[in-house]
């Protein structure tokens, strides 16, 4: 792997990740502010529309960032992925194109009459803008899961004489099986981060004694959207999507579960280190049988390992997707045991007054930006070797002509850039805290 | 077919350079047509609600241009790797300025965004008629149709050429006035008071400036490729592009006192005329080659396979009406002049 490659890897990897910390926030958020703005419609109860700006205030600046760090992604194909871009534009084109006609448009528009005309519209009219924005900001999520799908799970596609992919199927594209458990799995991730952001800041609110029926407002819609959604991320979702990935993707199931030796009754791994050298989990904590259960629903199946894979074919970094992938099933864990104690102690009328618990889902907050993330790094690091799984290795589509040097100054550059509007998002983000929901 | 997409991609394009034009123009005589707090606010709001918006047309112009020419996206946005960076630098600092300046109302606070907002508004219309005036001049493509441009050689328009030289910098210099008389239009059309006086008092010598850097870079342009003049010569209804740009220019001076949208439509046709003009100038090539002609990459050589093309025609066309009735709505509702207390922060 020589140095361009390696910068050029590195700058996507890391400009991708700090970009979805936002889009995770406001496709979330999105359906929260369409929920709390028909309740406004509904019973024209003021606490509602205050609700609202607060929330789109938040939504405003995380959906700023989403918009300012989104641009590079698109042109970065280009620019640090020429190769690949001249094979594939053909198909993912298409996507990424209908990304910006179908949703970006949509998006854009009406946020701008959500945030400014309020005054200006209908009460109806201005709902009318929330629902809009959501569906725009969950159109635009499908669109690059679908871009993603094809590069995880290539179909519709003609091979022309240079090598230039070409589109063979418009519905098979947008239709690829892969596309469905991956959106559905992605989506609601989204919505945990966005119900756990609107929980804890409610339970900050009630844990300062301040706010307090906003407090009330925010912890309850946040636990129980939040409940919901993470139990439909575990199953069927992460069902299906970890079944997708053993029959199309046998080498990354492997190495996400740490399964070295192909087996029958193949036990699960719930701790452990993988060990490269020795080809081998140490320190393992296993429940025997378990991943063979869960993959092919019989105690007795065969799991393959890594070792029918031949080894240029395994991911490059074995214990990366390893980690990741139990990073985010052990944090989904934790989430599903918070949120059901919560989810029964508001059935039972006792959350608001549980600090312990509201100190729970306080803390909560990072876990599920992490969870986000980890999931991702599980499928791209997962995907490797491959760029597109399959047809195109990642060192074949990177761009020859852009030179290391040139390559490291604007990774450097986004390091600093990207540091800079962190600072400012933690800082914009805790004054609209403090500001709270109940100010005009 | 390509060249069916050939027009749709520089439609969007030009749509963008006029809707996002008015945002950078606005940007760009910010400072110096609005002084006060108050000021400030309402040239920022005049462009609050639709600035995103008007954004999007370059990202989707940008997925178009991927769909339909991959060899093009991937030739050219790797060649013009470093300027292409430093422009996704100036629209992150573009966005975060006018989304983040009214988010605290501090006499340091306000006053920094502002001038960051300017001058990144400065440069990316410097960058981009740049870019526009490398596409027109061409690049040396190799024989794999791969290049990779330095910020600058020898400033010469040679065969070893530069992002800048002396063609592409005055073509950047015309975008930025052109640019800051369209943004001085607008500010004229939606402010009220002493911002509407300074932003009237500027068009007059900006037009004289764009009719003089229209002139240069016309002649410049016929000298740099002459593919133009072939085309021009062959087919001579294309003349029909430049007319358009002077008549935008002319109407532009002549409405100004009467109505201020017609004014303002008018330098929306003047850019429209000068992007089609340089369209139908470079066709069929879409990046011409500084060396060997036959290494350019045209409409024919950079297009994705037929199928694709042919669907995504049916999705556009859907999509675009969409598109259209949302920037109307949207326009509409925002009509007329700022209203006081209206913007950010609520």
């Amino acid at each position: 792997m020589g140095p361009a490659l390696s910068i050029d890897r590195l700058q996507f990897a890391f400009t991708v990740t700090f970009h979805y910390i936002f889009p995770q926030m406001t496709m979330g958020l999105a359906l929260l502010i369409l929920l709390l703005k028909t309740q406004a419609l509904r019973t024209g109860e003021e606490r509602y529309n205050h609700a609202v700006r607060f929330w789109l205030r938040v939504f405003g600046i995380s959906f700023a960032l989403g918009v300012v760090t989104g641009i590079p992604m698109e042109f970065q194909f280009g620019t640090n992925w020429a190769q690949f871009s001249r094979s594939a534009g053909g198909v993912i084109g298409q996507t990424l194109a209908m990304e910006g006609v179908f949703a970006f448009f949509l998006e854009s528009s009406f946020l701008g009459l959500l945030l400014f005309g309020e005054k200006r519209l209908s009460p109806r009219a201005h709902w009318a803008a929330a629902l809009a924005l959501f569906f725009g900001s969950w159109l635009s999520g499908y669109f690059i899961i679908a871009t993603n799908a094809w590069m995880q799970n290539p179909v519709a596609y003609t091979v022309g004489p240079g090598g230039q992919f070409g589109l063979a199927s418009f519905f098979g594209l947008l239709g690829n099986p892969w596309v469905w458990w991956e959106y559905a799995h992605n989506m609601l991730g989204a919505v945990v981060t966005a119900s756990f952001l609107m929980a804890s800041i409610g339970a900050f609110y009630l844990l300062s004694h301040r706010d307090q029926p906003y407090g009330e407002l925010f912890v309850r819609t946040g636990v129980t959207v939040g409940l919901v959604a993470v139990l439909l991320i575990v199953f069927p979702t992460g069902d299906g999507q970890s079944k997708m990935v053993a029959t199309h993707q046998p080498a990354t199931f492997a190495a996400m579960e740490g399964l070295f030796q192909s087996r029958e009754g193949a036990p699960i791994a719930i701790l452990g280190q993988p060990d490269m050298e020795k080809r081998r989990l140490d320190n393992p904590l296993t429940i025997p049988s378990v991943l063979s259960f869960l993959t092919y629903r019989r105690w007795g199946a065969e799991v393959k390992g890594l070792d029918s894979i031949p080894e240029n074919e395994w991911p490059d970094a074995v214990p990366l997707v390893y980690y990741s992938y139990h990073i985010m099933v052990g944090l989904g864990t934790i989430f599903v045991a918070v949120l059901v104690i919560a989810g029964f102690l508001l059935w039972r009328g006792r959350l608001f007054a549980s600090r312990g618990m509201l100190w729970a889902l306080l803390l909560t907050l990072p876990f599920p930006f992490i969870a986000n993330t980890a999931g991702w790094i599980t499928a791209e690091s997962g995907r490797q070797p491959w760029l597109i799984h399959s047809l195109m290795r990642t060192d074949a589509g990177f761009s020859t002509q852009v030179s290391s040097g040139n390559a490291l100054f604007t990774f450097v550059g986004f390091l600093g850039l990207y540091g800079l509007l962190s600072l400012l998002f933690l800082f914009l983000m805790w004054r609209e805290i403090e500001r709270g929901p109940g100010v005009a | 077919m390509a060249t069916v997409w050939f027009c749709l991609v520089s439609l969007m394009l030009a749509v963008y350079v006029i809707l996002d034009g008015f945002d950078l123009g606005a940007g760009i005589v910010h400072l110096f047509v609005a002084r006060t707090r108050e000021e400030r606010r309402a040239v920022i709001a005049s462009i609050g609600p639709v600035w995103d918006g008007n954004e999007v047309w370059l990202l989707a112009a940008g997925g178009v241009l991927y769909l339909a020419f991959p060899v093009l996206y991937a030739s050219s946005f790797s060649g013009f790797y470093l300027p292409l960076i430093i422009v996704l630098w100036l629209l992150v600092l573009r966005g975060t300025s006018i989304e983040f300046r009214s988010a605290i109302d501090s006499p340091v606070w306000i006053p920094f965004w502002d001038v960051v907002f300017s001058l990144s508004s400065l440069l990316l219309a410097l960058f981009f008629g740049a870019a526009l005036g490398n596409v027109v001049r061409g690049v040396p493509l190799d024989a794999g149709h791969w290049f990779f441009e330095p910020l600058w050689t020898n400033f010469r328009v040679g065969d070893v050429t530069g992002i800048l030289d002396w063609y592409t910098i005055l073509v950047g210099l015309a975008a930025v006035v052109a640019l800051t008389l369209h943004g001085a239009l607008w500010v004229a059309l939606k402010t009220e008071g002493a911002v509407e006086q300074r932003a009237e008092g500027l068009v007059r010598p900006l037009w004289a400036l764009v009719v003089l850097l229209t002139a240069a870079i016309t002649a410049a342009t016929l000298y740099v490729q002459p593919q133009v003049g072939m085309n021009l010569h062959r087919h001579p209804w294309g003349l029909l592009f430049p007319l358009l740009a002077i008549f935008g220019l002319a109407f532009m001076l002549i409405f100004f006192r009467l109505n201020r949208l017609r004014a303002f439509l008018a330098s929306c046709a003047y850019l429209a005329g000068m992007l089609t003009s340089a369209a139908f100038g470079l066709y069929p090539y879409v990046l011409p080659s500084r060396t060997n002609p036959a290494l350019a990459l045209t409409v024919e050589n950079a297009q994705a396979p037929a199928y694709g093309l042919h669907i995504a025609i049916v999705w556009w066309i859907i999509g675009m009406v969409f598109v259209t009735g949302y920037f109307i709505y949207s326009y509409r509702q925002f009509a007329g002049k700022v209203r006081s207390g209206e913007g950010y922060g609520h």
